[in-house]
């Protein structure tokens, strides 16, 4: 379980402090498939980024399994961040590398010795399907398969969290809608909790049972996504219903 | 022509790889104090993965000093340190020491500069998967830029080149002593012109290859 307790982060900017994300409450229970939806600067990516500390928030709490995470540093944040994966929006593969050497990064840096490296890649392919393209590199692959690729480097490590920052917002609605499926089976099958942050109401729809909206860089309501829809209380939220996406 | 390569031939080869000896080394040795300049150049900048403000201005200090000085003045006022460290302070292997200390902050420069090609997302991959700085460097940051590294070795190489030339005027052998020797003091025009164009065959041959060797293991280029 996650709980997020009155997290904000400022930066410091000319015209003095800016909250990127201000008071933010939010429980993920294990297992959930979370949405954060909200427009673009609305904080979303500061919010994610928070949790495996990329940014270090200025106030508040992030309770993983009842540890306060945001104190953590040198080895102990890197073991952190070893057992939380990440996927973001424009795939970040290592160009110069295979595909097989791109999955097996994480594992590279973890310390895990070659022979099972090599094993637990061959698996990670199998879920992503792409145990073809091994030998392949980056640029010979469509989006839609290198964001497989580094869905495959996520869960490397056997993380228990997912992190997944806008991750079908470079893809079209055909490769979109496969990524959304391989993320709900990896939910299901492995049972990682995933997090994912969109601005399309589509995505929380196909994959999502809880969903939080986000706007200027504040919760403004949260719930199971049945509820929401079904019964929005905010303006943002109906207008998002309305329009399909908060752009 | 026969009888111009029968007199020359010999002292032309010889001296040709001299030139290519001290450029070759020079390159090696420039890249080996260079590269870790150029990282800690890199890694230290303001949002760098070890940002760290004062040993940025430093370094950078001594690299925009270091390119700064003309490299004939360089060698002359390295004299003394040459005679100490190479035991000599003249010919072709006392040239390595200031032509090293001339390109190290040169290849720091380009090194930096291929280095901050590599894209950030990639870097935030790696810090979201764990890594420590050494790792980033190691694993992520050198081999992504490595084809653009090439490239720069054999701009680096040229330049040495030139440099070498430069140093056989003040008695380190090499192609630029013979065109000084014969071509100048004696009027040579033939061996001046022979040296010339042995120096722009070395530079083609040195372009050529660092483009060809670089696309070739560059695996952004669809093959
Ligand atoms: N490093 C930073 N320094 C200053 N401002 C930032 C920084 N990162 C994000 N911001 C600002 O915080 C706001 C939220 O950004 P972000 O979390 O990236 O939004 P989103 O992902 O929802 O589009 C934006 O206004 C952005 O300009
Ligand atoms: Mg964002």
């Amino acid at each position: 379980m996650i709980e997020i307790k009155n997290l904000s982060k400022f930066f410091s900017t000319e015209n003095g402090d800016f909250a990127a994300i201000n008071g933010i409450n939010l429980t993920i229970e294990d297992g959930d498939i979370f949405g954060i939806i909200g427009m673009s600067g609305a904080g979303k990516s500061t919010l994610i980024r928070c949790i495996n500390l990329l940014e270090k928030p200025s106030e508040g709490q992030i309770l993983i399994d009842g540890q306060d995470i945001t104190a953590l540093e040198g080895r102990e944040l890197l073991t952190l961040r070893r057992k939380i994966g990440m996927v973001f929006q424009r795939f970040n593969l290592l160009m110069q590398r295979t595909i097989r050497d791109n999955v097996a990064f994480p594992l590279e840096i973890a310390g895990v010795e070659k022979k099972s490296r090599l094993e637990r890649v061959d698996e990670l392919l199998e879920i992503v399907g792409l145990t073809s393209k091994a030998g392949s590199y980056p640029v010979q692959l469509s989006g839609g398969q290198q964001q497989r690729v580094s869905i495959a480097r996520a869960l490397a490590n056997h993380p228990s969290l997912l992190l997944c920052d806008e991750p079908t917002s470079a893809l079209d609605s055909l490769t979109t809608n496969s990524i959304l499926k391989l993320l709900k089976d990896i939910n299901h099958k492995l049972g990682v909790t995933i997090i994912i942050i969109t601005h399309e109401i589509a995505v929380v729809e196909k994959i999502c049972n809880k969903v939080a909206i986000i706007d200027e860089s504040r919760i403004i309501e949260q719930g199971l996504v049945k509820d929401v829809i079904s019964n929005p209380q905010q303006d943002v939220t109906r207008k998002l219903l309305e329009r399909g996406e908060l752009a | 022509m026969s009888e111009f390569f029968a007199q020359y031939g010999d002292l032309l080869i010889k001296n040709t790889w001299v030139t290519i000896y001290v450029t070759t080394l020079s390159t090696f040795f420039s890249y080996v104090f260079g590269v870790p300049l150029g990282v800690l150049l890199v890694i230290t900048q303001p949002h760098g993965i070890w940002a760290h403000k004062t040993l940025n201005s430093v370094l950078g200090w001594i690299v925009n000093i270091g390119r700064s000085i003309p490299f004939i003045i360089l060698m002359v006022a390295l004299m003394p340190l040459t005679r100490l460290v190479m035991g000599i302070a003249i010919g072709p292997n006392a040239a390595i020491l200031p032509l090293v200390i001339a390109a190290t902050p040169f290849v720091a420069r380009l090194v930096e500069s291929s280095l901050q090609e590599v894209d950030a997302g990639v870097i935030e991959v790696a810090q979201s998967t764990g890594s420590t700085i050494g790792q980033i460097v190691w694993k992520v940051i050198l081999p992504e830029s490595l084809p653009s590294m090439v490239l720069g070795a054999s701009i680096t190489f040229i330049t040495l080149l030139g440099y070498m030339a430069m140093a056989g005027a003040i008695g380190a052998g090499g192609l630029g002593d013979v065109a000084i020797r014969y071509g100048y003091y004696k009027y040579q025009t033939d061996i001046m012109i022979a040296t010339i164009i042995i120096l722009i065959i070395l530079v083609a041959v040195i372009q050529l290859l660092g483009n060809g060797i670089s696309r070739k293991i560059d695996r952004r280029i669809k093959k």
